[in-house]
């Protein structure tokens, strides 16, 4: 569970990204992360695992450690530490294996 | 008989724009050579100094005057003339074989920018690949709601975001007293710090306190810390841990159990931060070739350079974390230094010349490890959590148990390259990040030998994953063509 | 660091531990004999971590018949070797035996493999089994993934896959339970014939058994001629690419991509004469992928986890070498580049002649004098 600093959730607005999680509308900062944008907007699990289904979010927030996958625009196994939130993007949580058209 | 140079891209690639990368490019440029810098985030900083350029925390107290000095390597490299391409992400470092029949034997790198895959030719690589956060493997590591310390930094700088609800941080070192502090300044609720420093560490440390005590950290850490303890609830002595959550379910963490003097003790928790220490991100060099050492004292697999940080393939030098321990400041000098070397090994500078730009660089970098050795002793983790529980997941990625690793080797399995090929360990995308360290250790234990003689994972390109399309799109020559179709 | 030999001889001692030692191993443990498998340490050449995991018939034995008769046996017992490990360990190696194909991207070659089959089948003493060249049509029922380049295959029923570091895994755990003594770290030096059976030295201390087979992959070549044998092998390169793990969408293995029983697409391969180096080479890597992209487009925008390039043991005519050594009674030699499709064989059928005392008349073709090297004093 993250929260934004009161000082920038005002400074936030100014800068608001709209995008959507697995369909519904939600809201992030202009340089978020998108899984910064999926805990400031309390998701804490992005995915279930492709061996045993079970859930997971993110751990090390720079890249290594390949637990915050989820799809973007329709495009999976990302790793949303290192994509940027954008106006208008599809962030879908993901279950198990990719799919091989997506 | 002089051939013509072979065409080079540039004549030096830096990996990696934290304080080694940043000074390292800054400087070689700065002396006339052409320099690029690549980095897969979007903006410079590396971690330590992660989002300088754009972090919505502005108010100086939150993060420290220890963050905002990565700031100040800035100018410096955009005055340089340095290339600067980040959201570049460098997935291979290679020297081929044969030299092109004019004795260079030029470097190639393998990028992927905006999804498209290309090869860099180079005539000197620094890695300045830092560092990442050594695995935490505890039973519940895997639950959603679990981070590192590390992580939760990355998203106070980069977003502002402070945990709500129950929070716990876990561990020891000097990353999680410097966390809790930031929270402090920004005001962030802290539950409970559980310190797992083994007491047997202090008297192990003791002696090499005199040092510490000359460092510029000490009176800046124990001020940091005494503010921590004072106004934190700080549980010191916890020997073991382990995240649960619901009854039933595993979706998500609900609670934290820690055991001090023998007994258990039960705090709710939404998030818990672990952290024991960083270690190097050692993927590329190791991948590259490059011969690598197990380092007692730290208690990590460093890439072995020399005091310039050449390795062991010639045209590669490391710098910062990557090559071993030392923090920001080092790593600012140690790119410095390898800058310098780079210079003279291209022919640009001579050897008297690199070694009088050197002095300062050297003494100042002597400076910043002075009293590292205490920090690594103290804050050594205890054996349990280096080579955990049967029960502990050991590799997040193919979800492989300590007990797993521990039956193979039963088996036979001597090393890591074995037990990953009976039990897939180290074979996910992380390519054994999380895993490798705690394998090793694993082994070791159960075999009663030094981490040093299990050795670790033999890792190939890609570092990180491509695309199908964009590997299928690199050049290839006749030879290839003919390696793949003429059979 | 050495440690003082166990005490004791062996029945057999089997010297390496990849898929043909430890398929021996296992086959000469379940025939009563008291066997030591003798294996080097962590970092080795290992072309047994490096294989494609395919059960194959189709297109085997242009040259020598008795091959695909041997191999064919072995894809037939295959099925019943997974059930006895299964049985025994618990572990199952996913065998699957789907049928498999050879796409092709011109008719030229459509028609070069059509021929080759159609020389193959018409060989002497050839053994008769099912297979069919396809067209595209047909082949898209099959396997509708097929990229637009795609003009037409050639499928056998009998092919299949299994799960190869599985299939490692599980024989080491079944050696384990039937008392095989395992040495790691124990690469032999030397091999001495004396006294009515084979002393070795070995990294891990003296070593000595009744009867030894050399299943040491490209070290055979070195150790073949201390026992009066030989084992001309030489090491070929060959490029494989796993993705991540996927849905399953590919249910057929085929000689250049097959999807694992874990949902990752492996992807190969390549022919290159490198010595021993096993370094990358981004173009191969590239080359194979974009031909795995012309026979499934989809492929394309999976990503790509490992890469790695391995060595076959290749003898000159690829064919396996097995031999009974004619000075040094009681030493063997295996060696074969097909450890997965074969080990049902070297388990069931290979191993217990070996127990019994020799192999018989029906090995002949499969002896390394077809080179003409003179075996060693």
């Amino acid at each position: 569970m993250f929260r934004r600093l009161p000082e920038i959730e005002t400074a936030t607005a100014a800068q608001a990204v709209s995008f959507t999680i697995d369909g519904r509308p939600a809201s992030a900062r202009a340089g978020d992360s998108v899984t910064a944008a999926l805990l400031a907007n309390g998701v804490t699990a992005c995915r279930t695992t492709a061996v045993s289904g079970a859930a997971r979010g993110p751990y090390c927030m720079m890249g290594v450690c390949y637990d915050c996958l989820v799809t973007i625009d329709g495009t999976g196994n990302r790793q949303g530490c290192q994509v940027r939130v954008a106006p208008g993007m599809a962030v879908e949580t993901q279950n198990g294996k990719r799919e091989v058209e997506r | 008989m002089s051939t013509p140079n072979p065409r080079f891209d540039f004549d030096i690639a830096v990996v990696g724009s934290g304080p080694a990368g940043l000074a390292a490019a800054a400087l070689a440029a700065s002396k006339g050579a052409s320099v690029v810098l690549l980095d897969e985030q979007a903006e410079p900083g590396g971690q330590i100094y992660r989002a300088v350029t754009e972090t919505p925390v502005r108010d100086r107290k939150v993060l420290g005057p220890d963050y905002w000095h990565g700031a100040e390597l800035l100018g410096p490299l955009r005055d340089s003339g340095a290339v600067h391409w980040p959201g570049t992400i460098v997935w291979s470092v290679a020297r081929p074989r044969e030299d092109a029949g004019d004795g260079h034997r030029p470097i190639q790198i393998g990028l992927s920018r905006n999804g498209l895959a290309a090869m860099l030719t180079v005539r000197h690589v620094i890695l300045a690949t830092g560092a990442l956060e050594r695995p935490f493997p505890i039973p519940g590591w895997t639950l959603p709601g679990v981070l590192g310390a590390g992580a939760a930094q990355v998203l106070l700088k980069t977003s502002g975001l402070v945990p709500s609800g129950a929070t716990v941080m876990a561990g020891s070192g000097p990353l999680l007293w410097l966390l809790a502090w930031q929270y402090l300044q920004a005001g962030a609720r802290i539950d409970a710090i559980l310190d797992t420093t083994p007491k047997e560490n202090w008297r192990a440390a003791l002696p090499l306190l005199p040092g510490f005590l000359r460092s510029p950290y000490w009176a800046k850490g124990m001020k940091l810390m005494l503010e921590v303890r004072r106004k934190l609830t700080v549980i010191g002595n916890v020997t073991a841990l382990r995240a649960e959550g619901a009854i039933g379910g595993d979706s998500a963490l609900k609670s934290v159990v820690y055991t001090r003097n023998g007994t258990e003790h039960r705090l709710p928790a939404d998030t818990l931060l672990l952290h024991h220490g960083v270690i190097p991100n050692l993927n590329l060099a190791n991948a590259t070739g490059c011969a690598q050492r197990w380092d007692e004292q730290q208690r990590c697999w460093r890439p072995t350079t020399d005091d310039w940080g050449a390795t062991s393939v010639e045209g590669v030098s490391l710098a910062g974390d990557g090559a071993g321990i030392g923090g920001a400041r080092a790593a600012e000098e140690a790119g410095r230094l390898a800058a310098l070397d780079a210079l003279h090994r291209l022919g640009r500078i001579g050897r008297e010349q690199r070694d009088q730009l050197a002095t300062p660089f050297r003494a100042a970098l002597d400076r910043a490890l002075t009293g590292r050795a205490f920090l690594d002793t103290l804050y050594t983790p205890a054996e349990a959590f280096r080579a955990p529980a049967d029960d502990t997941i050991v590799c997040r990625c193919e979800e492989i148990t300590a007990g797993a690793v521990r039956e193979a080797v039963r088996l036979g399995c001597s090393g890591p390259n074995q037990a990953k090929s009976f039990l897939r360990c180290g074979m996910g995308p992380c390519q054994g990040r999380l895993c490798g360290p705690t394998v090793t250790e694993v082994i070791a234990a159960e075999r009663g030998v030094s981490p040093a003689e299990v050795g670790y994972y033999r890792l190939r390109p890609p570092v990180k994953p491509i695309t199908l399309a964009e590997l299928a799109a690199l050049p290839k020559t006749d030879a290839d063509i003919d390696a793949v179709f003429k059979h | 660091m050495t440690q003082p030999s166990r005490g004791g001889e062996y029945d057999v001692a089997v010297i390496g531990g990849g898929l043909v030692g430890s398929a021996l191993a296992w086959g000469l443990a379940r025939a009563g004999q008291k066997v030591a498998m003798l294996d080097e340490g962590d970092i080795a050449v290992r072309p047994s971590r490096g294989n494609f995991a395919l059960v194959w018939v189709q297109g085997k034995g242009l040259g020598m018949p008795e091959y695909a008769g041997w191999t064919k046996k072995s894809s037939d017992d295959w099925s019943g070797f997974a059930d006895l490990l299964r049985e025994q360990t618990g572990l199952d190696v996913a065998y699957r035996r789907p049928g498999g194909f050879m796409p092709m991207l011109s008719e030229e070659d459509l028609q070069a493999r059509a021929n080759t089959m159609m020389r193959l089948h018409n060989q002497p003493d050839m053994i008769r089994y099912p297979y069919e060249v396809m067209d595209r049509e047909t082949l898209r029922k099959e396997l509708p993934f097929i990229g637009p380049d795609v003009v037409g295959g050639t499928y056998c029923p009998l092919d299949g896959h299994c799960n190869s570091l599985r299939l490692l895994r599980t024989l080491h755990k079944g050696i384990g339970l039937l008392g095989v003594d395992y040495r790691p770290n124990h690469r032999v030096e030397r091999i001495e014939h004396r006294d009515g059976g084979f002393r070795m030295t070995t990294a891990g201390g003296e070593v000595r058994a009744g009867k030894i087979v050399l299943a040491a992959g490209h070290d055979s070549a070195r150790l073949a001629p201390m026992v009066g044998l030989s084992a001309p092998v030489r090491p070929q390169r060959g490029h494989v690419i796993v993705t991540e793990k996927t849905a399953p969408f590919l249910h057929h293995p085929t000689v250049y991509v097959r999807q694992t029983d874990e949902g990752g697409v492996m992807i190969g391969d390549s022919f290159e004469e490198a010595g021993f180096d096993t370094t990358l080479q981004p173009g191969v890597s590239s080359a194979i992928a974009e031909r795995a992209i012309r026979f499934f487009p989809l492929l394309g925008k999976l990503n790509v986890v490992r890469s790695w390039a391995a060595l076959r043991v290749l003898t000159p005519d690829g064919f396996p070498i097995y031999e009974e050594s004619k000075t040094a009674p009681g030493a063997f030699v295996a060696t074969c580049h097909s450890g997965v499709t074969l080990a049902a064989n070297h388990a069931l059928t290979l191993a217990p002649l070996i127990a019994a005392g020799g192999l018989g008349d029906s090995f002949a073709p499969f002896s390394a004098g077809r080179f003409h090297v003179p075996q060693a004093a």
